[in-house]
This record gives C-alpha cells, structure tokens and sequence, in this order.
C-alpha cells in the first residue's frame, strides 16, 4: 500500500483527498454518507464577514460534463459560522480548510482574525474570485496588485503555523503572473482551480438562463484546463505546493493532478452527482498508485514533469 | 432518517399517458420513506455527460409484504436525462440516493383534507391520501392536467380516497377548466381544513389562494431545479418566511420539498427581495 500522506507546506495530513470549496457546504450533509474525518480535510464553503442571502434563481444550468452556477455565496456570516459549523466540524474530527471570501481586503483580514487559534482549522483558502469593491467590483484574482495585498494581509494577520493558499481563478491571461505575485507575498501554496466564467443562454426564453447572467463554469468540462494550470504552476514554483481541483470525479483525475503537480486534491461537482465521491476517489487513487508502483504519494507528485534521468533518481530514493 | 445512496434493480415499467412509472428494487430507501420525500436518481450511466441527478417524488415505497423493498416514481420527459430514463428495461439498474427532503405533515387527529394534484404531481399524494385515510380523516382528490395523456392516478386516487374530481385544460378528460375551478367544492363537501398540493408553481400558487380565501392551510411540495438534492449546492433555495417572521432563501431539498403555502414568498421567486436575511450584503457582487 502506498503511503498516502500529503503536506501542504507546514500542513501534513492523513490522505491527498479533500472535498472543494462550496461543494460540500460545512461537512454535515456530507457525513450521512460518510464519516468527513477519513478526508483528508473539508474544505468549506467561502464564508464572510456578514450573513448573505445569496442571487436570486435560477441559480445553476447543468452543462456538458458540468455545471454553471451562480449562488452569490450564500451563507451565515462567520460568527454563526464559527460557533455552528466550524464547532461541529471539530467535533467529528474533521480537518478543515476553512475558504474566506470578501469585498475588501480589510473583509479577508477580519475574517482571518476571527479564525486565528481554532483547533479546527488546519488551513485558509483565500477565495480571491471575488469582485474588489474598491477597484470598480473587478475580481481580486484577476489582478496581480489587488490579489498581492490581499494575500500579504491574510499572511499577516494569520497565525504563524497556519498555512495561506491563493485560490487562483482561470480566467487570467497568464495565471503564473497572479501565482508570482502571490508567492511574493507570502502564499504558502495555491488552489487551483476556481471555477471558470461561462454563460448559458435558455433558447426557450430567449435570455440567459441563470439570474445572475454570468456563472462560474465547474465539473470534468474544466477538467484539462486545471490541470494545465497546475503544470504551469508547479512548473514555476516546484517548491510551493499545490492543491489541485477542478472536475475530478475518478481516481484516475486525481491522479492526473498529483502527477501535473499537485500535492493533494479537492473533489468538487462530482459530490453533486455521487455524494460519496470523494471516498471512492481516494480509494481509486490508492489502488492507481498501488498499481503504478508508487511507495508513496510523495514519489508521484508532479512525475510527469521529470525527466527520464530525474524519474530514476526519484525511484531510487 | 438519514438517506441512502442504493444501486436498485428496475423490477417494473409501465407507460401511463406521457409518463413512464418505474418500480425499483431498493429496500434501504424504501425502509424510512415518507408520503412527500424524493429521491435522485443518477443519469446517463457510468462517464454520463450528465453530471447532476434527476429528482422524482416518491409515489409508493413499500418496506413489507408482497413487494417488500420496491420504491415507485413517475418520470416525464423533460430534457435528455429524463429521456434517457424513459429509454431503460427492466433488469437494469439505477443509482438512487433517498429518501430526500421533508414528508408531507399529517394532522394530529381526523380532519377533512382535498389533495390537488397536477399533472404527476399526484403520484406523491396517492400515499398521502391512504395516510390520511388509516387516521380517520375525510379525504377528497382533485387532478388536473393541460390534456387528458398528461393525468396521472386518477385511478389509484380513487382507490385511495374515493371521491376524485378530474380537470382538463383543453376538456379532453373531467371538467373543461383548472383544478381551482373546482377545488372550492370540494373543500365545502369535506369540510377541509388543509389542501395538499403538487404540480406547477403556477398551480401550487393558485391552489394556495383558494386556501387562504378559505382561510385553510395549504401544503405544497414544490418541484424546484435542483444540483444535488441533499442540501450542499444551494441552487434549489425559494424565499420563505420563517419562525422568527424573516424571510430566507432557503433550499428545497432539505427544508423541502413540503412548504406551509403561507409561508413562501410567491410574488418573489425569481427575485432577491431587499428585506431577506443577508440581501443587504449583496451589494457590490
């Protein structure tokens, strides 16, 4: 059996699966599936500083091989956060990735203070796809300044011991640029992928058919893109580690991830179709490993950029 | 009781009108099942394009006896995942997750009820009216539909509660007209003190008023698009007044599908009201 221990910088954890920001709300709808402690971590859905309502329906299109949603991150504000979801999280045993979102860099660092020494939390994931109210409502990571300070303020107001991922969005002309400026300010490893921007037009009513017009692209339609996302990163950065996601709903997809760089994975929409997906994936990904002769995770993060000579060498070690 | 996800055998099909009603082998599901709660069902086989799950009302699940086990739902041809279902044979399989959502709320005792349903919206309240019935309440049905192929259970209503009054839209089946047409009727024959309803929103809109104006509860079982069903994805949500006399959007699936028609803000599905819970931060996104 492989050893499946992942690291996220300073982060270990028991196995590379994770569940993806905003496809498994905070774990308890999950556990009547499974037990949310065997992940290894829940990553929630992006919370804010104040209790939202979310866009008005119709909020998703079912596309090919995918999903276009647009909720407007409907949640409870973090203070109900902290004491419902975040408690009941910690008391199953849940690693959590806890994902903050906001309109203002300020937003990103309040709500890091909040959660700053809560046994809980293992990790943040700065969800920065999320419109800049100070720069005319363009989306943080789209920017290199704006994604720059956002990140430096959440490194610096978090505690020391808790690792800060950049969840980096798609939709940049050159997503190595955004990472640069990330690492730069302290990031301790990326997520990647957000969703990507998509739109889909009902032919019945003759207008876009979600409320909020645009949507967030998700499930194995996107599937090749992250992964091209998360070669270039690794690429850049071999040093930083990666937290791949976007469409993965095999084990064979994870492994593409790990392979293209990544040190652990978020299953996502998949959940959506088979709320045990997420358990299914790790096993797949042990057995593929297992089978491809990997003595360990490790070995096969980012293999497929090795050379020949590099590939020995790490087989030898 | 929690749900469960169940590969379950197609152990019947049978064709009624446009609809196909499936038999499924699937006794985890039909174990805990209630009168209102659904189930997903998966569709397009293993590496389906199709990514999320198709939701059915529950129109029989029978934990014992001769069909110990099986669950019934009524699927229509809506889109390529309802297609593909229609295409099944019996001896396949199906990947169910349920049951889901909240039952239909029984009265405390006897109390005259009318169960609208539009369409096979009457599959659900088939099982209700025999629930209603076992403690002694008085029960009347009224189905409607656009066009009489478009009926469901107008005979297993009858079986189950006695008295159905059918409509049709274009006349071709019953009474020329809506089921609010003759819904008033029927609440005056039983002396109803609760309507139950599934169909349309049009219609659960509809049968809605008629209860108020008669100063009776009204509760309906919405049929809202949906992601994954089991409360995570947040796309099924429907403005709805709470205990506290605030409005949220909240999800269908978990919170649903049964809503006390009183509670749900109509006029304002579709919309982001300004006095919802957290529709002041929206501003800016």
């Amino acid at each position: 059996m492989s050893d499946m221990t992942a690291t996220l910088g300073s982060l270990t954890l028991p196995n590379p699966v994770l569940t993806a920001s905003g496809c498994a709300a905070a774990g308890r709808e999950l556990h009547q599936f499974f037990d949310v402690a065997e992940l290894g971590a829940i990553v929630t859905k992006s919370i804010m500083v104040e209790p939202r309502s979310g866009r008005a329906t119709p909020r998703m299109a079912e596309t090919p091989s995918g999903m276009l949603n647009s909720i407007g991150l409907q949640g409870p504000g973090i203070d109900s956060f902290i004491a419902n979801d975040l408690a009941w999280l910690h008391e199953h045993g849940a690693r959590t990735v806890v994902s903050i979102a906001g309109g203002h860099t300020d937003d990103y660092v309040a709500l890091t203070r909040k959660l700053n020494g809560h046994p809980a939390v293992a990790a943040l994931e700065v969800n920065i796809s999320c419109p800049n109210v100070e720069n005319r409502g363009l989306v943080f990571a789209c920017d290199a300044i704006a994604s720059s300070r956002v990140i430096g303020a959440v490194r610096r107001a978090a505690h020391p011991d808790t690792p800060v991922l950049a969840k980096l969005s798609p939709d940049v002309t050159d997503i190595v640029h955004i990472a640069r400026a990330c690492a730069d300010a302290g990031a301790d490893g990326f997520s990647l992928i957000n969703t990507a921007l998509g739109i889909v037009i009902d032919t019945e009513t003759l207008r876009p058919a979600l409320a909020g017009v645009t949507g967030g692209l998700s499930g194995p339609a996107i599937r090749p893109i992250a992964v091209r996302c998360v070669w270039q990163v690794h690429h850049a950065f071999p040093h930083l580690p990666i937290l791949g996601m976007g469409g993965i709903r095999s084990g064979l997809d994870a492994l593409q991830f790990i392979l293209a760089g990544a040190a652990a994975v978020s299953v996502g929409t998949a959940v959506f179709g088979d709320p045990t997906a997420p358990i299914r994936v790790l096993r797949e990904l042990e057995a593929a490993l297992d089978e491809r002769r990997f003595g360990s995770l490790a070995e096969a993060v980012g293999y497929a950029h090795l050379t020949p000579e590099q590939r020995a060498a790490r087989n030898v070690a | 009781m929690s749900p469960v996800q169940e590969s379950g055998e197609i152990f019947a099909l049978q064709r009624a009108g446009e609809y196909l009603q499936f038999t499924v082998i699937a006794p985890a599901v039909a174990m805990t099942a209630k009168p209102g709660q659904f189930v997903a069902v998966a569709v397009g086989g293993d590496n389906s394009a199709m990514m999320l799950r198709r939701a059915f009302a529950l129109y029989s699940a029978t934990p014992g006896g001769d069909f110990a086990g099986t669950i019934q739902f009524v699927v229509a041809e809506h889109g390529a995942g309802t297609r593909w279902l229609m295409q099944r044979q019996t001896g396949e399989r199906l990947d169910i997750v349920g049951p889901l959502g909240t039952p239909f709320p029984l009265p405390s005792g006897p109390v005259g009820a009318v169960l609208v349903g539009g369409g096979y919206g009457t599959a659900p309240l088939v099982p209700l009216a025999a629930a209603l019935k076992e403690q002694g309440s008085p029960v009347e049905f009224v189905v409607g539909a656009a066009t009489s192929s478009r009926l469901f259970g107008e005979m297993a209503a009858k079986r189950a509660a006695g008295i159905v009054t059918v409509t049709t839209e274009d006349g071709s089946s019953g009474t020329k007209g809506l089921v609010t047409d003759v819904l008033p009727d029927a609440i005056a024959r039983v002396g109803a003190e609760v309507v139950y309803a599934c169909g349309p929103m049009g219609m659960l809109r509809a049968v809605n008023d008629v209860a108020r104006a008669h100063a009776i509860h009204a509760q309906v079982a919405v049929e809202e698009s949906m992601a994954c069903g089991i409360g995570v994805c947040m796309t099924c949500v429907l403005p709805v007044i709470g205990d506290d006399g605030r409005s949220r959007f909240v999800r269908s699936c978990v919170d649903g599908p049964i809503f006390d028609g009183a509670r749900v803000r109509w006029d304002d599905v579709g919309t982001l009201p300004p006095d919802l819970v957290g529709a002041d931060a929206m501003g800016g996104h």
